[in-house]
């Protein structure tokens, strides 16, 4: 099943604190491994809590497992990281800032 | 034996939160008493044992790395020199001393942060103030697309929000907070007044406010999402607070518009001082990359995205800044300072690091740091080296070792490089 979202990336407490064990520990992953949206969307694709979803784009793709947040339907928030920045494009529009926020993506389930 | 220092100041993040109590045993810092949950990790994970640099995956001595570090930038045509945010402006002067030597270009973490509002500030100016003024003044506080309450914790006790000062006496009762945002967060939960827009339309909603506040009359229902009697109730409160501050965030300058999102909120924030004060306030994000704007500046004129191929500093955002340069893999060497771009570029440009010879400096081994040919792990600024950083409000302070030290600072680490180096 395709859906379109609108992505946002962004900093989280857990993602700061993540950084302080080392990016290459279980902490950061848990932190930046994950992607939030609303409830509404979650019933409407059938997800569970945690269930690991595909997420597409024309710069990448990733797996990881999706969670019920407090956000408007047709919003996926993923923490800023490494992850995320697989569905991020390296067009700048000249000014040299990427679009962390507001990419499209599509979600598939798996 | 422990040992205490107060007033230290945590270099995480742009609040540069100076009143630190740290207690020390045995070389480690076991207590961060007043920092933040992000603060303390820093302070708290951070080991400051000595290691030995890494070249092609063996350990070295320190001589062998800063040989092998001259022997790549030496050879290199068009080395790309990225990072800054978390070190000293000593360091960083150093950084752009030799990019100025080697004809780097030079980058820095604020063209992925708040870069577009460098870019905005030079079309339009900035209505701004220090963060002191913000605690005693302003009656009336604006997070627009900001969240502190993740970002920078404790920006709303000694700064924005409940601080008592000479003009706002009760603190928080003293202040109406609106908040601005595409989605609820934290920081939304602490307002008196949310707004939550639709994403994309910053711009739209900046101008529908300055047309409110300069009469005209609008038929639209709706702007961005909101109704407009909650923008009209929003520019009501604007143009009667005796002082007010935005706080803005990445919500601005990563979304489509950039620049120009930024350049609508400074007009607004322009508008707004023929009716009362008011004053903007980007929330910079690390320790000191308002400091590498600084330093950037002094020395070259120009805050990021600077290129001395020529002999001399040509500035161009989208053209030398880093992300641009590694897309195109217009770069045959990296220096990467104080930054993990491994972790937070778009991972198409982060990948070509890994196919160029790239040198990172850095007190932990970040993600960068592992493909890197060169890893040199340095001291960690504000902990285990001194130096000065400049707040978000472009305050310098000077942040004095918190323990002592067995690991090189990264200034000292450059200018090894430099004396070894034969160009």
């Amino acid at each position: 099943m395709l859906n379109q979202f609108i992505l946002i990336t962004g900093r989280t407490s857990k993602q700061a604190i993540g950084m302080h064990k080392g990016k290459h520990s279980e902490t950061y992953r848990q932190a930046v491994v994950r992607a939030e949206m609303s409830g509404p969307d979650m019933e409407r694709l059938g997800l569970s809590e945690g269930q690991c979803v595909r997420i597409v784009n024309d710069s990448g793709r990733v797996e990881m497992p999706v969670f019920m947040a407090n956000l408007p339907d047709g919003m996926l928030f993923i923490p800023m990281g490494p992850e995320a920045n697989r569905l991020i494009g390296t067009d700048t529009q000249g000014k040299g800032m990427p679009s962390y926020k507001g990419q499209k993506v599509e979600v598939e389930t798996i | 034996m422990t040992t205490t220092v107060e007033n230290a100041v945590c270099t995480f993040c742009g609040c540069l939160c100076d009143d630190i109590r740290v207690e020390i045993e045995n070389d480690r810092i076991v207590k961060a008493k007043r920092a933040c949950a992000n603060g303390r990790g820093m302070f708290m994970d951070y080991d400051p044992t000595p290691r030995k640099p890494r070249v092609a995956g063996k350990a070295v001595s320190w001589k062998q790395a800063v040989k092998a570090c001259a022997r790549i930038l030496d050879d290199a045509e068009s080395p790309l020199i990225y990072g800054l945010s978390s070190t000293s402006t000593e360091a960083q002067k150093k950084t752009v001393a030799l990019a100025d030597r080697i004809g780097a270009m030079i980058d820095t973490t604020s063209s992925v942060c708040h870069g577009p509002t460098g870019l905005a500030m030079q079309a339009l100016g900035e209505a701004t103030c220090t963060l002191g003024e913000v605690a005693n003044r302003a009656d009336l506080v604006i997070f627009w697309g900001c969240n502190p309450a993740e970002a920078h914790m404790r920006h709303f006790s000694r700064y924005s929000l409940t601080p008592k000062g000479r003009l706002v006496p009760e603190g928080r009762k003293d202040r109406t907070v609106w908040g601005v945002d595409v989605r609820p967060t934290k920081t939304s939960r602490m307002v008196d007044h949310f707004i939550q827009i639709d994403p994309g339309s910053d711009y739209e909603v900046l101008t529908t406010l300055r047309a409110m506040l300069k009469g005209y009359r609008i038929e639209a229902e709706q702007i961005g999402g909101v109704p407009l009697t909650q923008l009209t109730e929003l520019a009501h409160a604007m143009k009667t607070c005796r002082f007010g501050a935005v706080c803005m965030g990445m919500g601005l300058t990563m979304t489509r518009g950039r620049d120009l999102n930024v350049r609508e909120l400074f007009a607004l924030v322009a508008d707004l001082n023929s009716q009362t004060r008011f004053s903007v306030v980007p929330m910079r994000g690390h320790s000191n990359v308002a400091g590498a704007d600084q330093v950037m500046t002094w020395q070259t004129g120009y805050p990021f995205a600077v290129s001395f191929a020529k002999g001399y500093p040509v500035y161009g955002p989208g053209e030398f800044t880093a992300v641009d340069v590694l897309a195109r893999k217009e770069a045959d060497a990296a220096l990467i300072i104080a930054s993990d771009p491994a972790a937070h570029f778009p991972r198409k440009a982060a990948a070509y690091l890994e196919t160029i010879p790239t040198i990172v400096l850095d007190p932990e081994e970040n993600l960068t740091a592992r493909t890197a040919e060169i890893f040199l792990p340095t001291a960690c600024a504000g902990i285990d080296a001194s130096g000065t950083f400049y707040r978000m409000d472009n305050i310098s302070i000077h942040a004095q070792a918190v323990v002592a030290s067995g690991r090189p600072t990264d200034q000292d680490i450059l200018q090894d490089i430099m004396e070894a180096m034969q160009t």
